[in-house]
């Protein structure tokens, strides 16, 4: 409640801010728009925005979940097998020294306008955080749950499954929230570089036709959407990590 | 369960403690005594077949000469419950970490043993430290070995809910070779029935009182041996 009040507040310093800039400099419409102008748009194009909103919202959920299925199977691999280790962690950390941005053209090129390529960019960049957290937890099972499955006579397969991965389970979780913030990013950038739907889509088109109160609008709807995805995947996890040991 | 097995230590780890010699008697409760970092959790570990990070020059036997690891269990001063599971998964975890399948009905009796019966769904973090430990306990039983290796498990405890445990554990484990590693002279003089105090000078025997353990935390021999344990810990004996 304290968070939401907090974040209510920082939006009414920001509109104040806007207002006044607009009072000050009084720009042209299609430079910077009056927030009830924007407001007013939003209200008005609220068809639009919301089917490209449901389009942008749809790539982000697809993505997020067969992101987070490859990162916890790979994660998995990695901890499970010293040679799945050595062979895909350079691959890995090199796949994230090459910029998202530069792959969407040609995800595009391969995968079309449609929603496949806007879905493999959100999986593509939530993938690298959802398996690096996991596979951190794995890695770092304390060392009295290994000791005592030790002596018990445990196999690697049943530690793995018994110990490593429930114990890891808060880790996957940190990964899960920083993927919902990445999730949006990954499906917007594969919306800008070609689409025919989608906010991302959208924010250019209006970009395009000077219609600068649409954009506005249509980020701010982005914006929301992304703080809504996240606030809700956060308050899931953090729920539902409480009552596992409850 | 066999009536415990007989095992011999003997060896030494540089620059942590030098040649010594380690019996534990069949079915006895032995203590290792000492102070903090002296090795005997080293010692522990080395019996245990657990990774102990040091070069160990010497051997570790049972005296019918078969493998120790797999005839032992292990508590330690952590409960290392597993928060996420019901007490009744935590003390059945050998059997599925083995593939087998768990013995519900004696995991229950046991629990109720150890007096926590309506506990049983319950997770861990539900529980007090002393239930804690009483659950780690049980899943202890529940390997049914003839050695079980005791570190420090109880030196976490209010000295109420340690006395119980102590009792408890050595009812429960009565027969089986139990080596207790402890800084406490309290508690070596109490459950003792073999004692031996680790410094690094070396091992040293220390005859405990002759009268049966546990012993009551207020008779005067065990009081006396008590004394005496803090002394040699000391170095002023």
């Amino acid at each position: 409640m304290k968070r939401i009040l907090h974040g209510l507040a920082a939006a009414l310093v920001l509109l104040i801010l806007w207002q006044t800039i607009i009072w000050i400099v009084q720009p042209p419409n299609f430079i910077l728009p009056s927030p009830t102008r924007v407001m007013q748009t939003l209200w008005t194009s609220r068809a639009l925005i919301g089917e490209h909103a449901l389009t942008t919202l749809y790539e982000v959920t697809l993505g997020l979940l067969i992101g987070t299925a490859f990162g916890i199977a790979t994660a998995i691999q990695l901890a499970s097998s010293a040679v799945a280790r050595a062979l895909l962690r350079p691959i890995l950390a090199f796949s994230q020294a090459i910029p998202v941005f530069a792959l969407a053209p040609i995800l595009t090129l391969w995968l079309g306008y449609g929603i496949v390529s806007k879905v493999v960019m959100a999986v593509l960049i939530i993938y690298f955080p959802v398996t690096s957290a996991f596979f951190d937890g794995l890695m770092r099972t304390p060392a009295g749950y290994l000791d005592l499955a030790r002596t018990m006579g445990a196999s690697r397969r049943a530690v793995l499954w018994h110990l490593r991965i429930p114990a890891a389970i808060p880790a996957l979780g940190s990964g899960l929230k920083l993927a919902a913030v990445y999730a949006p990013i990954g499906a917007v950038i594969g919306e800008w570089v070609g689409a025919s739907r989608g906010l991302g889509y959208l924010m250019l088109l209006a970009n395009g036709r000077a219609k600068t109160d649409l954009m506005f609008a249509a980020v701010l709807v982005l914006g929301v959407l992304s703080m809504g995805l996240y606030l809700l995947v956060d308050a899931g996890i953090t729920r539902a990590l409480k009552r596992r040991e409850q | 369960m066999t009536g415990g097995v007989g095992i011999t230590v003997a060896g030494q780890v540089a620059d942590l403690f030098p040649d010594l010699v380690l019996t534990l008697r069949p079915g006895e409760w032995t203590c290792l005594l000492g102070p903090s970092g002296v090795g005997k959790s080293t010692l522990l570990r080395l019996i245990a077949g657990l990774e102990a990070h040091v070069i160990f020059e010497g051997t570790v036997t049972a005296d019918d000469g078969a493998p120790l690891p797999p005839r032992i269990a292990y508590m330690a001063q952590n409960p290392l419950l597993m928060p996420w599971a019901s007490v009744l998964d935590n003390v059945t975890l050998g059997a599925r970490l083995r593939g087998e399948r768990p013995d519900l009905a004696r995991a229950r009796d046991l629990l109720a043993r150890v007096g926590l019966a309506d506990h049983a769904a319950k997770k861990p973090g539900a529980l007090s430290g002393g239930q804690q430990q009483r659950v780690a306990l049980v899943r202890t039983l529940m390997e049914d070995r003839p050695v079980v290796l005791l570190d420090e498990p109880f030196s976490a405890l209010d000295a109420k809910t340690r006395a119980e445990i102590q009792e408890l554990a050595m009812e429960l484990l009565a027969g089986r070779t139990v080596l207790l590693v402890t800084h406490d002279p309290a508690e070596a003089a109490r459950v003792g029935q073999a004692i031996h105090v680790l410094t690094s000078a070396g091992l040293e025997t220390v005859l405990p009182p002759d009268t049966p353990a546990p012993r009551p935390v207020d008779d005067p021999q065990t009081l006396q041996a008590q004394g005496a344990l803090y002394a040699k810990l000391r170095g002023t004996a």
